[in-house]
């Protein structure tokens, strides 16, 4: 065991929380979609990667393309529009594709995601390469911050605030107010809602939508600290499915907790036994099954 | 009866003419000469070698005229998908049915090992352009095939020999936690410590790695004045992207040291990042006009400058071209034979012997990227801070290799 400071110490946590930050947008998206939809969405990875090449396209191809090098779409408005643009596509997709399936076993949706997943990485390869594009953040989150016990990049404090920002919104949306009950009652009883008169299959959607704007917005986020290479999404995937499976499935409020725990475990083994600290979470997974067969956080059925 | 009177001439004429076509390209079984290239098409190795390293044989084949003894030659190049099952599968195909006579490129040292022993049961020859394990010289060693660039230990002493040499005697390891990394850090930690280095920690991170600050933190935290990286490809990227947001490596108190670098992670990365990092290569092409001409023809067919294992690939091919003809038949044997007598010398190898074990010893280079004020143009990288002679940096032939107790 090395000998740690508790200054060294304290810098792992922050790192730990800032990596548990991505997992807790991915993983609520992922909750979101399997909550509403019933569909394990394997495209998630891919529409992080594909948002996050967006906001690089945006920042450094649009403007040759229009034949005005000096344009760019930079950081902020990529952090709008890059999730919106995936999630229109996504979107798309719901309608044209996996709306076919859902009165089907739910396995049939989990191959087509995947399938789409593959397609998409496959095509962002041929075009861009695998070695991958810088990204700068913005001026004004370049440099590091004091924080007493270590110089914190501003860039990831932002990322801690922006991420507990739209995870705690998301959160309230879908548990405090009058439409996530909809949503949350459109899961168990749709033919009954829709005897309210509300669209269900637009309400479904739309969800579907919001689930894959908050993995393109985790994208946006990342891309300054990855790489942005076509195979980002796949390698952080694993890992969130892990994280919802702990939370419970379909459960916001246990991806959220758990994304947040399991990144601050994982940095904690990065330093003890960094040999163990992608197993660790499987081992966790693991265990919370054997105990806890609906997650932490999920209602047993 | 006048009918088969023609056939009979016709006939006869033929035979002729196929035994004059024969005779001018005898020596080459088949009548053609036919390199093949495996490689990586579409996956993580695509951008330092894939179609760039066909285009790279291509230029080769195109310098000595198309033709060898007479024999035409030609190329076929296939993506293995970093998988030795499929490239045993397509090896196998290209020597029964497709007339191969030599393979190259490999950038996943397991798809070579693979196609090595397949191509010494069919008499075939196998160049390892981008393969840097060291089984290959080792105790998988065969006598039909050549490691025509580096292998682990001579990148990793290259860098680790330099750097101990300017007074960075304390090292700290992270390495990606598979065999390519642990064989990698073996070398260079072997180096440092019989040069009087100290090894301080290690951090072996899973493969592929994502977020590496907790271990460059942690490299930090040592005090270590090395950080070598044991890995490769976008595990080095991140590492160093993820260093440089904390301010680590920067300044002279402590430098990272990527164990193994190709120009082409140096660009995506972008010289801001990476500039003052030490790394060894195999080629760079802004070396000297030789290197440079070589560069410009392919720059001019890719709009990209060749990486050190496509370099490696014109080298090779030519190099096989020249044997053949100096040999005066394509018969593996006989080839290697010719290759080990010859001194490689081209735009890319330069003082390179051919050792039994098919290790090819010749210069490497020390490099240091630039700071972003100094390059004059896109891929304006390094500045050559040594030639380090091969003697210098191959490690000695292995007793796993028969081929060296034998000789």
């Amino acid at each position: 065991m090395p000998d740690i400071t508790l200054q060294s110490a304290l810098a792992q946590v922050t790192i730990g929380l800032i990596a548990g930050c991505f997992y807790a947008m991915l993983s609520m998206g992922l909750a979101i979609i399997f909550g509403l939809l019933n569909i394990i969405n394997f495209t998630h990875g891919a529409q992080f990667m594909m948002a996050a090449f967006l906001a690089w396209i945006g920042l450094t191809q649009v403007g040759p393309w229009l034949g005005m090098p000096e344009f760019q779409i930079g950081f902020w408005p990529a952090l709008l529009v890059a999730p919106l643009c995936v999630a229109a596509l996504g979107m798309a997709v719901e309608r044209l594709l996996l709306r076919r399936l859902s009165h089907l076993d739910h396995l049939y949706g989990l191959l087509l995601t995947f399938g789409v997943a593959l397609v998409t990485e496959g095509l962002f390869r041929h075009a861009y390469g695998v070695s991958g594009q810088g990204y700068e953040p913005p001026e004004s989150l370049q440099g590091p911050v004091d924080v007493g016990f270590m110089l914190l990049p501003k860039y990831r404090v932002f990322v801690v605030g922006a991420s507990l920002l739209i995870c705690l919104s998301t959160w309230y949306a879908f548990e405090r107010t009058r439409l996530g009950a909809y949503l949350r009652a459109g899961t168990e009883n749709p033919r009954l809602l829709q005897a309210f008169g509300i669209n269900v299959p637009l309400m479904i959607t739309l969800a579907y939508g919001f689930g894959v704007a908050l993995a393109g917005l985790a994208g946006v986020l990342a891309a300054p600290i990855m790489q942005v290479t076509p195979l980002m999404g796949g390698s952080i995937l694993n890992i969130v499915f892990a994280v919802v499976v702990i939370g419970g499935l379909g459960s916001i409020l246990g991806a959220m907790v758990t994304g947040l725990g399991l990144g601050l475990v994982e940095g904690v083994t990065k330093v003890v036994y960094p040999e163990a600290s992608t197993v660790v979470i499987f081992v966790i997974m693991a265990l919370v099954l054997l105990l806890r067969p609906a997650g932490l956080f999920g209602r047993e059925a | 009866m006048r009918s088969r009177f023609i056939g009979y001439a016709l006939g006869l004429s033929l035979a002729a003419f196929a035994a004059a076509g024969g005779r001018a390209a005898e020596a080459v079984s088949d009548g053609v000469v036919k390199v093949g290239i495996l490689t990586d098409m579409s996956g993580i190795y695509a951008d330092f070698t894939g179609r760039g390293s066909a285009v790279a044989a291509q230029i080769a084949i195109d310098e000595v005229g198309g033709k060898v003894l007479g024999a035409p030659v030609e190329l076929v190049a296939a993506d293995h998908q970093n998988k030795p099952d499929i490239a045993a599968n397509l090896a196998r195909e290209w020597f029964d049915q497709g007339k191969v006579d030599m393979i190259a490129d490999f950038p996943t040292s397991s798809t070579a090992l693979a196609v090595m022993e397949i191509a010494r049961q069919k008499n075939r020859v196998t160049m390892l352009s981008a393969g840097v394990a060291m089984a290959a010289i080792t105790d998988k060693c065969s006598p039909l095939s050549a490691q025509w660039m580096v292998n682990t230990a001579a990148l990793a002493a290259g860098t680790a020999k330099a750097l101990l040499r300017a007074g960075r005697t304390s090292w700290y390891f992270v390495t990606a936690d598979y065999t390519f990394g642990h064989s990698l850090e073996r070398d260079a930690a072997a180096v440092v410590e019989a040069g009087g280095g100290k090894v301080l920690g290690t951090s072996r991170h899973p493969f592929p790695g994502g977020d590496f600050s907790s271990y460059m933190l942690k490299a930090q935290a040592t005090g270590a004045q090395v950080i070598a990286l044991a890995n490769a490809g976008a595990d080095t990227i991140n590492a160093i992207k993820q260093a440089a947001e904390y301010g680590i490596g920067r300044g002279d108190k402590q430098v990272i040291a990527p164990l193994l670098t190709y120009i082409t992670d140096v660009r995506s990365l972008g010289l801001a990042k990476a500039e003052g990092m030490y790394l060894t290569e195999a080629f760079y092409w802004d070396f000297d006009a030789r290197s440079r001409a070589f560069a410009e023809t392919y720059f001019a067919r890719t709009k990209r400058m060749p990486s050190a294992s496509q370099a490696a690939v014109y080298s090779a091919v030519l190099s096989y071209l020249r044997a053949i003809e100096a040999a005066g038949t394509d018969e593996a044997g006989a080839v290697m034979a010719k290759l080990r007598t010859m001194t490689i010398d081209d735009a890319v190898i330069r003082n390179g012997r051919l050792r039994a074990d098919g290790a090819l010893v010749h210069d490497l280079l020390l490099l240091q990227v630039k700071k972003p004020s100094e390059s004059k143009r896109d891929w304006d990288f390094y500045t050559v801070k040594a030639v380090l002679k091969g003697e210098d940096v191959y490690p000695k032939p292995s007793d796993a290799c028969p081929l060296n107790a034998r000789g």
